[in-house]
């Protein structure tokens, strides 16, 4: 069984993101650039599935810019076997992501397809269940365990009351949560390796898939700022506060 | 007039509050109708359509929408959209996993937890867990879109007078089945409407300290309990705790982040509370900067003493 793993370069999340003065966008100059840390756990449980023999190839495709690369090669020293580059320097939304990810799953059959609920770019929660409905396909969301088993695979939900377990039919999506898997670091011989793994180029046009937006950005503005408060000196001060919040008597 | 759908999201026979908040930000799109998917659902249908402002509401009762399962309530939604301009689902867990399969059925693309409704096609949201507020137009004839709670007002659960009305079940698609749950029996009010919130961080050391710390302190405010991802990840209490860009988003009256740092990604999910107290023995720990009320001091000292002191 193959595993597809779309990955995403993302502004590394221990960064704070600035709005540009012109309300045009987050300025993304300059600044350190990550695998989305959704899509490296959706990597690591790929390649845990592969270490188990449940798996027998890791595939990880991204979209985006020619440096979306260096986020593939990590994914390849993690332990993927090969890559594909859709390069494109425009910005895809969901619905195109997915679009283009049903194509390669035409060309690859992959078992499963993993990946990250979110992007902690654009936050929008959207491209696993999307592709899962283009392929007509079950989608295992917000994943905190994955089990294959007899051409099955349960999945452990994190839902709003606790967790839920759904048992779907292969092939499936999966999307991830925080709490699937610690991924694990590459090893300076793996990265090594990694530059010798298959990549392949491609683009949105060789796929016939259009990717123009549906959605138009107007403008993108920092939130209203909360102002740091006062510091209290004690207990008793505090409780006056709470006292005066009226929560307590 | 444009119509709208929208996704009652239930539980134990009851509507969930996240409905009303997605019922009023479809109220600003044009007239209301409602969605309710389960097996034996009619006290939930009656309930609804007493939600104020409710037109129509549709009734899909069938063992194969039992689990909310997105494979097989995705298709309900498709057909149901023949006579609808736009679907409006609150972001829950259940939302967020249906609304986009619903959107790629329509080749429409979602706006994700939107903040507010600027016009019929104009919507603000939140990007970068919340560091910037983007304001997006749709160009799709028709709207799929889910709902921040935490800012819309509830509608009124009364005075509503909706008409109930049957719609055929398009079926179990096969794809999915519901194996189980394990739901955490709530002890305390429920995070995304509770008034009041204590929150934990990793600072609290073990599961044990973290009930024995926090715990007392809420049920002495009747508030509820929340964490970090970093508590969560720890194992200190279960994940439907978790308050930040991936967990839960609230926005209570009051909330106590106590050993709590404020990461950006934690700051998400609490940012729009009414009031922030933190306390914390670390001076300059971000949360500060987002509190009206901190208190610099050592957690396990200073927190049992305002428990006694309440």
């Amino acid at each position: 069984m193959k595993i597809l793993v779309p990955v995403k370069r993302v502004i590394d999340y221990n960064v704070k993101p600035r709005v540009k003065a012109d309300g045009s966008g987050v300025d993304l100059a300059n600044v350190k650039m990550s695998m989305n840390p959704f899509d490296e756990i959706a990597v690591e449980e790929a390649i845990r599935l592969k270490e188990k023999g449940v798996a027998t190839e890791v595939i990880a495709v991204s979209i985006g810019v020619a440096k979306a690369q260096e986020t593939l090669r990590t994914a390849l020293a993690m332990g993927a076997d090969r890559a594909i580059l859709i390069q494109t320097d425009d910005e895809v939304e969901p619905l195109g992501v997915a679009k283009l990810l049903a194509k390669v799953q035409e060309e690859e059959g992959a078992g499963l397809i993993i990946l990250g609920k979110q992007a902690i770019d654009d936050d929008s929660n959207q491209t696993g269940q999307m592709l899962a409905a283009l392929l007509g396909l079950p989608q295992g969301t917000f994943a905190s365990k994955v089990e294959v088993a007899d051409g099955n695979v349960n999945v452990t939900r994190e839902v709003d009351g606790g967790l839920e377990t759904v048992k779907l039919t292969l092939p499936a999506i999966v999307t991830t949560d925080l709490r699937l898997n610690e991924p694990r670091y590459a090893s300076l011989p793996n990265i090594m390796k990694a530059k010798s793994k298959p990549l392949a180029q491609k683009t949105p046009a060789d796929y016939g898939v259009d990717t123009s937006a549906r959605l138009e950005t107007l403008k993108v503005v920092e939130p209203a700022k909360r102002s740091a408060g006062v510091k209290v000196a004690d207990v008793d001060e505090l409780v006056a506060k709470l006292k005066a919040l009226g929560v307590a008597a | 007039m444009s119509k709208t759908l929208v996704w009652v999201e239930h539980e134990g026979g009851v509507v969930k509050d996240a409905t009303l908040s997605a019922v009023t930000a479809a109220g600003k799109l044009g007239e209301v109708h409602l969605l309710v998917a389960g097996q034996g659902v009619d006290g939930v249908a009656a309930e609804a359509a007493r939600i104020a402002g409710v037109g129509k509401v549709h009734v899909a009762d069938d063992a194969a929408f039992g689990h909310a399962l997105a494979e097989n309530v995705a298709p309900l939604i498709v057909a149901l959209m023949e006579h609808h301009d736009a679907f409006v689902a609150p972001a829950t867990s259940n939302g967020k996993n249906i609304a986009p399969r619903v959107a790629a059925l329509l080749d429409v693309m979602q706006i994700s937890d939107i903040l507010s409704v600027e016009s019929e096609d104009t919507f603000t949201r939140p990007i970068y867990a919340g560091n910037a507020i983007a304001t997006v137009k749709s160009k799709d004839a028709k709207k799929v879109i889910t709902v921040r709670g935490t800012a819309f007002e509830k509608a009124a659960k009364e005075g509503g007078n909706g008409v109930v009305e049957a719609v055929a079940s398009t079926g179990d698609k096969g794809l999915s089945s519901f194996v189980g749950a394990e739901i955490a029996k709530l002890e305390r009010p429920e995070l995304t409407s509770a008034k009041i919130i204590v929150s934990g961080g990793r600072a609290l050391k073990d599961g044990e300290t973290f009930e024995q710390v926090i715990f007392p302190l809420a049920d002495k405010l009747g508030a509820a309990v929340g964490a970090s991802r970093a508590a969560v990840d720890a194992g200190y209490v279960p994940n439907d705790y978790q308050v930040g860009q991936t967990g839960k988003i609230v926005a209570p009256e009051v909330y106590v982040a106590v050993g709590i740092s404020g990461a950006i990604q934690h700051l998400a999910g609490m940012k729009d509370s009414k009031t922030i107290i933190a306390i914390n023995k670390d001076e300059d720990a971000p949360i500060f900067q987002v509190a009206d009320y901190g208190l610099v001091g050592d957690l396990f000292k200073v927190v049992p003493e305002l428990t006694g002191k309440l």
